[in-house]
């Protein structure tokens, strides 16, 4: 039993962070701080920046254009650019499409779709949920009838983000209607400007609009868009939501969240003393730094185990249950940190460059939308009821 | 003994749910496209909802804990955000320490003809309500104040603010406050207001040596605080009136919805896991109501007791709000949180009411220091 990281590590460490004092615009990492909405280029930006250092994709082998990182170093990567404020890297391409490429794709399709990804040549998105397909997502509807040399696709897929910045769409579409629904799924890549295909926003309880309905109507795909073979889609989807989901727990998320809080809670006054030092509102962060520290320590375990070669299971749901309700509770407190400063509802003040002032202090403008917002960490990837009974058939025999 | 609403308020009850249902346009709330609805508070003042909340020699039929019980349930079971809680606050300011001249104003406060606002708290002092810094000086008959108010629901939209001030004393004193009514328009009177989450509109005041006549001045000058305590009080027990309505309603939104969404090949409600947390809702939303209940009950008892009680029904409000919002988003899933939806708007109404009067942890201490003392 040793907690500490190896001198390998910290030298990467030290070599990232210095990178990220470099490099990282402040202009981008101030939006991140004030919660402020981060746009398309903005993400182009920072993309191309980090691909300097083949660090976009650093846990892709280097072969296919990454850096070869294990769990530890992802971790540390993730751990230090929430840290600095840094933009999310946009997941699709990287943690999701490129993956499964490089595990069920032709040679011709990861020499075509992986330097893509990394270059910014395409911006992808998920299509996965539909109408009557949430928690059920075997259920789908969308259907891919061969045609020739193509396949057609017509139906609808729903939540699907940053469906309005992306040029291409990997989907889940039923290519059979025999057997268990779950043998009758195809995976396939999609060009979201081929003909019939409308994009509808979704705009949010927080009055963003991240989320879109996509429509298909007699779209035509050609046949080699197609990843690994006809109905062998569920077992990629499966691959993708359980073995490439690092940072479910959200670590690096929830420790920036909780010092945003600290913050937040120190300038803040009740009764003419700061609110943090209100034994009540303290013992509240403590409780949920507690959880945290110890989440952290969850995380390593599983990081450290895959790092040896281990694939995750089961601790992927209970990093994820955990992880986005320690996420949604200092969400919860940041707001009640604020006050009555969280009422106020200046849509406008949330993008960079309006012009509109925040009423109150700047870091009281996006808590409630957060709050919202982020109701949705336990909705998505799986709901955590989804995880639950993932934990309860794979540990309980239920 | 006796839980059942009377004649008169099984009326009021009934004629008020049946005016606002489908009022309430939701939708363009959560937009942002509208803040409250003009024709909705004139369909109220017709109905003479503003005359229950006011008592007989103030010149309403009512007035009433339970008066204001039945009213603002149902404001908020349609998730109005008509400003009427303004006027309750405002009008019972007026009606309780007004001169004869000032109460003559009553009559339209109570006609709905006027927009009130009552502007108190300021950017530091949170919850707190002896907590007042803007300052109130008397020069020759008339008083200057200079300072600032924030989160002032309806204060951009009032013809009348009832404005507090300390004209004496530290900042946090309970002794020094006086309460003023401030006309539209009053000249050093600056006004930003905004939507708000959940509906209404606020506004910051900012007081820059505004000069009032000196029978602006309502009640005694340094002596205003138990009045405002006694009035806030009243607000929370509307307020949690509200969030109670608020609740019944995301609680039968989200049981049909658990009935009708069909995932896994039978209904949501049939999953067990489910249903038992909606159960679970179910129980808490009555407790909820039971301490709304003794807060109506005990708006007219001695200062502590009262003042127990707007800490009890706060908190259990306030985390019984929390559990419903949270738990009616989570059950509904990606819909929970899209704007078009009906219970984006009552969700963000209803978790609101913890960020005015005081959050659920804030009353937990209180309670506790009530208690002790």
């Amino acid at each position: 039993m040793d907690l500490t990281y190896s001198e390998e590590y910290e030298t990467f460490r030290r070599d990232l962070r210095g990178f990220l004092e470099a490099r990282l615009p402040k202009r981008l990492a101030d939006k991140v701080r004030l919660g402020q909405r981060v746009t398309k280029e903005d993400h182009e930006e920072w993309h191309a920046i980090l691909q300097e250092r083949n660090w976009l994709a650093g846990h892709w082998p280097k072969e296919h254009g990454g850096a070869g990182w294990d769990a530890v170093e992802r971790h540390i990567f993730e751990e230090e650019t929430t840290r600095a404020h840094a933009p999310r890297i946009v997941p699709f391409g990287v943690m999701m499409l490129g993956p499964v490429l490089m595990k069920f794709g032709s040679d011709a399709q990861k020499a075509h779709w992986l330097p893509r990804i990394l270059n910014g040549t395409d911006w992808w998105c998920q299509g996965y949920s539909e109408p009557g397909a949430g928690s059920d997502l075997a259920a789908i509807k969308t259907t891919a009838e061969r045609d020739g040399d193509h396949y057609v696709v017509n139906g609808q897929k729903t939540w699907t983000t940053l469906a309005q910045y992306a040029d291409h769409i990997f989907c889940l579409v039923r290519t059979s209607k025999e057997g268990k629904k779950q043998e009758g799924i195809s995976f396939l890549l999609i060009d979201m400007n081929d003909p019939g295909i409308e994009v509808r926003p979704i705009h949010l309880i927080d009055g963003g609009a991240e989320v879109n309905e996509v429509w298909f109507k007699d779209v035509r795909v050609p046949v080699e868009n197609l990843v690994g073979e006809e109905n062998q889609g569920w077992t990629i989807a499966k691959y993708l939501l359980t073995h490439e989901r690092t940072n479910i727990a959200g670590v690096g998320f929830a420790n920036e969240a909780l010092a945003n809080l600290k913050r937040i809670a120190a300038l803040e006054h009740q009764n003419g003393r700061p609110l943090i030092e209100d034994p009540l509102f303290a013992a509240e962060i403590a409780r949920l730094e507690i959880q945290l520290m110890a989440m952290a320590t969850t995380n390593l375990r599983v990081v450290s185990a895959a790092a040896g070669g281990n694939a995750p299971g089961v601790e992927s749901s209970m990093l994820k249950v955990k992880g986005t309700v320690i996420r949604q509770e200092i969400n919860d407190l940041t707001r009640r940190a604020c006050g009555p400063y969280a009422m106020p509802f200046v849509s406008e003040a949330l993008e960079a460059g309006s012009n509109v002032e925040p009423v109150g202090p700047d870091y009281a403008a996006p808590v409630s939308g957060r709050y919202f917002n982020n109701r949705k960490l336990s909705i998505y990837g799986g709901s955590n009821e989804v995880q639950k009974q993932i934990i309860a058939k794979m540990r309980l025999g239920a | 003994m006796d839980f059942n609403l009377s004649e008169e308020r099984q009326m009021l009850q009934d004629g008020l749910r049946r005016m606002l249902v489908d009022k309430v346009d939701t939708k363009a709330i959560a937009r942002g496209d509208t803040a409250w609805s003009a024709e909705t508070w004139q369909a109220l003042t017709e109905m003479g909802v503003i005359g229950a909340l006011f008592t007989e020699e103030q010149g309403g039929f009512g007035g009433a804990g339970f008066d204001l019980m039945v009213v603002f349930e149902e404001m908020g079971r349609a998730g109005a955000p008509e400003p009427l809680l303004e006027t309750l606050l405002a009008g019972r300011l007026i009606a309780e320490l007004g001169s004869a001249t000032q109460i003559e104003q009553l009559d339209e406060v109570i006609a709905g003809e006027v927009q009130m606002a009552f502007a108190h708290s300021e950017p530091g002092s949170r919850y707190d309500l002896e907590r007042v810094a803007t300052n109130a000086a008397r020069d020759g008959d008339d008083w200057v104040l200079t300072g600032r108010k924030s989160v002032v629901t309806n204060g951009g939209e009032a013809d009348q603010i009832v404005l507090s001030a300390r004209v004496s004393g530290a900042v946090s004193d309970r002794e020094g406050l006086a309460l003023f009514l401030v006309p539209k328009g009053t000249e050093g009177l600056e006004i930003r207001d905004y939507p708000l989450t959940g509906g209404g509109r606020g506004a910051e005041l900012a007081m820059e040596e505004m000069r009032l006549p000196g029978d602006a001045l309502l009640g005694e000058a340094g002596d205003a605080l138990p009045a405002i305590e006694r009035t806030v009080a009243r607000g929370s027990a509307a307020q949690c009136a509200e969030a109670l309505g608020l609740m019944e309603r995301i609680r039968d939104l989200t049981v049909t919805y658990l009935q009708q969404r069909t995932q896994f090949g039978q209904p949501l409600i049939k999953f067990q896991a489910l249903a038992f947390r909606m159960a679970d809702v179910l129980i808490e939303i009555e407790q909820a109501r039971s301490a709304v209940i003794n807060l109506c009950g005990h708006l007219d008892a001695d200062p502590t007791t009262r003042e127990l009680h707007v800490s009890a029904a706060k908190q259990l409000v306030g985390a019984t709000a929390k559990l419903v919002v949270e738990e009616s988003i989570q059950m509904h899933g990606g819909i929970g949180i899209t704007q078009e939806y009906d219970l984006a708007h009552f969700a963000r109404r209803l978790t609101m009411v913890e960020h005015r009067f005081g959050d659920a942890l804030w009353h937990l201490g209180r309670f506790a220091r009530l208690r002790a003392a």
